[in-house]
């Protein structure tokens, strides 16, 4: 049971993966890696991770992946032509990766894969990680913080307004 | 059954794929999203092994993984939209300001 969902999710995250660094619409190539991040998190699942799996959907799929789908369609790098052909085709390898994703989520739901297996599901439960995290590396989480605040004052930095300088003539 | 082998091979794959995107692609954002795909690899390896060792240490890194995969991709955009208002493009080839 837990092999056969890891060859289904093995192929869908391979697959995903490969649509989207080959094809050109970088909404497209956002779109796939999406369908790809979330095999991934369900095989941190079947790996015993539950945690990380669910960071895996909030952190990567819900903040950095809209967040590069939002700069995309603020700089309107999408191509705007229509390609040719009938859209339905368009929606097919997509489609198929989303089905087949939900289809070994709903498995993972009603059968529980690791129960066969005899390796527990929850191997690392949200108390001990936690436990683990800030007392034995409390002073990482520390400097990860830290990190996290350069990094914000950095993109602040960078992405506060300059007038140009024709802008700065036509005002003056 | 499933070993800790299976899910290094596609961590390798993975990782392969990322890097053929980022020597491959023109897009600069598309460069990015194959950071964080190169990044994911080594989240599974990491997990697949603290599995395998029986040790949770693995998850633990993969949290800072992630928080560092998170400030990038702050700044990696915020250079992406800066780089943009000068240059109205977000092709790297035209980032040549420091070529000689």
């Amino acid at each position: 049971m837990a092999s056969i969902l890891f060859y289904i999710l093995a192929f869908v995250l391979l697959a995903a993966t490969l649509l989207c660094v080959t094809c050109r619409n970088p909404v497209h190539a956002v779109i796939y890696l999406v369908k790809g991040f979330f095999a991934l998190a369900l095989m941190f699942y079947l790996l015993g991770a539950p945690l990380i799996a669910a960071w895996e959907v909030i952190v990567y799929v819900g903040a950095i992946m809209v967040l590069f789908l939002f700069i995309i369609m603020v700089l309107e790098l999408a191509p705007r032509e229509q390609p040719q052909g009938p859209g339905w085709k368009r929606w097919v390898p997509g489609l198929m990766l989303a089905a087949a994703v939900i289809f070994c989520s709903l498995l993972i739901i009603f059968q529980d894969p690791s129960a066969a297996s005899g390796n527990p599901a929850h191997f690392v439960g949200p108390r001990a990680f936690g436990e683990a995290l800030f007392g034995r590396f409390g002073l990482a989480v520390e400097v990860v913080s830290f990190q996290l605040l350069f990094a914000a004052v950095g993109a602040y930095y960078l992405g506060r307004y300059q007038p140009r300088e024709q802008d700065k003539e036509e005002t003056s | 059954m499933i070993s800790v082998y299976h899910y290094m091979t596609i961590a390798a794959i993975l990782f392969a794929m990322g890097t053929y995107g980022v020597l491959t692609r023109k897009n600069a954002i598309v460069i990015f999203m194959c950071i964080e795909l190169m990044l994911n690899s080594v989240n599974l390896t990491f997990i697949a092994l603290s599995r395998h060792l029986n040790n949770m240490d693995g998850q633990i890194f993969v949290f800072f993984v992630m928080t560092v995969a998170a400030a990038e991709a702050a700044v990696g955009l915020a250079l992406m939209i800066s780089f943009f208002r000068n240059r109205e493009s977000i092709d790297v080839e035209e980032i040549d300001l420091l070529k000689w």
